[in-house]
């Protein structure tokens, strides 16, 4: 039996908890066991790296120290990008023995101590490689046979730590989407920027990135993302985009999991679509019951 | 119609080691052949005032007091497009990180809501050791522009009725659930 570690992060606890369902209801239907690290903290994201070099790398590595203790060797498994790149910058630089020593040394107020084991990959390296499109093909009762699905890795997925998937030319979604029975639609943005906190700080300029986004995968019915800032940013904006970019951009954006939660015949209230705020139903309808 | 721009580098004040302190690998940034892959692959390079690849010359040149003004490195998203494809494997994007830490350490106030952005981020971290959406918006918005936060009102007000973002009250008092790490960090550091 496949088993892992679990490292949901502060927005799959959060907003994005409906990502952390179905990507566990997904491990679960197809037989991996996963634990979720206790007492697991932020990351840092990409913001304790800008407030200095060691703890940009003592936040990931409190948690590395954490899943070392659940048993030597373990592979940590964690659904946003942001806390992926986090991990692999960090596992990176500990790398060097000195760096390893000062990640320690901070480490020593948590009495924690991290010897650098722990591999961490993306659930998306997972679904792709772990599993494979064969065994999720086998799992489906349901195929999402007529809809077509945009694919949209987001940066930080595949760039610049993956060693998964190329970061220029995303291909690991294509295979499972297929193996789901949907038909994949193509778009030049699989691998742009969801413009990440500048929705925020530079709204004029955030919204103009993420409508590109949205623009582009228009088209198809609904966008699947792996990764919580991503889906915020594509599914929550969509209003403003429209209002800046002048003209109406509406689309649903999805979570991957839930895509392979409705095509393994998972309850749809599982998925909870409920929570997003571009109602997904209108694709869902397109899947025969 | 394009204009020239020269500058005369022995009338500016300038910080010749500067590179080499921001780059992880001593001298990598002094490779840069400007071929401006960077600036061709940054999805933010038409807002900023001074392009990527001439900020890295700047940087080159010591010219710090110029590259602190400029809002290029607050619209970087970290996309990490122009590291990797960088034709000379210099770690661009992390070391926008490292401007940035200058920044926030010299307390730039002309970007004022982008460092408000990770001074904010950074306390709520320190002090739940998670990051509490909610507040750290409502923190942010407050601290840096109240208005702009009625832009945002309606949106967070869906986000609220589909339970996407969570209200929780602050906790104002107490030890921050990471508050000796993160003063551990600062002491190692010379900070304090």
């Amino acid at each position: 039996m496949k088993s892992y570690i679990f490292y949901p992060g502060c927005s799959m606890d959060a907003s994005a908890q409906e990502y952390k369902g179905a990507m566990l209801a997904v491990f679960k239907a197809l037989g991996a066991e996963v634990k979720e690290i206790e007492d697991w903290t932020c990351c840092g994201a990409s913001v304790a790296p800008v407030m200095s070099d060691l703890l940009g790398m003592a936040l990931p590595a409190r948690n590395l120290a954490l899943a070392e203790k659940m048993g030597n060797d373990r592979t940590m498994v964690v659904g946003c990008s942001a806390c992926f790149t986090s991990f692999a910058r960090t596992n990176a630089a500990v790398a060097d023995s000195a760096t390893l020593a000062r990640v320690n040394q901070a480490l020593e107020v948590e009495n924690l101590s991290y010897g650098g084991t722990v591999t961490v990959r993306h659930m998306l390296d997972i679904l792709a490689n772990d599993f494979g499109a064969a065994a999720i093909a086998a799992k489906v009762k349901r195929p999402l046979t007529g809809l077509k699905v945009a694919p949209y890795y987001g940066c930080q997925t595949v760039r610049p730590y993956s060693s998964f998937d190329d970061g220029q030319h995303p291909w690991s979604m294509t295979g499972i989407l297929e193996a789901l029975g949907a038909t994949v639609y193509h778009h030049l943005q699989e691998a742009s920027c969801c413009g990440t906190a500048l929705l925020t700080t530079k709204p004029e300029l955030g919204l103009r990135i993420a409508g590109s986004i949205l623009e582009a995968a228009l088209p198809a019915d609904c966008l699947a993302t792996v990764c919580p800032m991503c889906h915020m940013n594509l599914d929550s904006y969509q209003d403003k985009v429209s209002r800046v970019i002048g003209k109406p951009i509406k689309i649903p954006v999805t979570f991957l999991p839930q895509l392979i939660g409705i095509a393994f015949g998972l309850p749809e209230g599982e998925m909870q679509f409920k929570r997003h705020v571009v109602p997904v139903e209108p694709a869902l309808a397109k899947v025969p019951a | 119609m394009t204009t020239t721009e020269v500058i005369i580098l022995s009338d500016i004040k300038r910080d010749p080691a500067l590179g080499d302190r921001l780059t992880p690998a001593e001298h990598q940034l002094r490779t840069c052949i400007q071929c401006g892959t960077c600036t061709a692959s940054c999805p933010s390079a038409s807002a900023m005032d001074i392009s990527p690849r001439k900020m890295w010359r700047m940087v080159q040149l010591g010219m710090l007091d110029e590259v602190l003004h400029s809002k290029t490195m607050w619209l970087c998203s970290i996309c990490y497009q122009c590291q990797v494809r960088c034709p000379r494997g210099i770690p661009l994007t992390e070391t926008i990180a490292k401007l940035k830490q200058v920044a926030i350490q010299q307390q730039i106030k002309q970007w004022r809501e982008s460092t408000r952005f990770y001074l904010t981020f950074s306390d709520v971290m320190q002090r739940y050791g998670r990051m509490r959406e909610t507040e750290f918006m409502a923190r942010y918005f407050l601290s840096t522009n109240p208005f702009e936060a009625l832009g945002y009102a309606t949106m967070g007000l869906t986000l609220l009725r589909r339970g996407k973002l969570k209200p929780e009250l602050p906790t104002l008092w107490g030890e921050g659930k990471l508050a000796k790490l993160f003063d551990r960090v600062a002491e190692l550091e010379g900070r304090k």
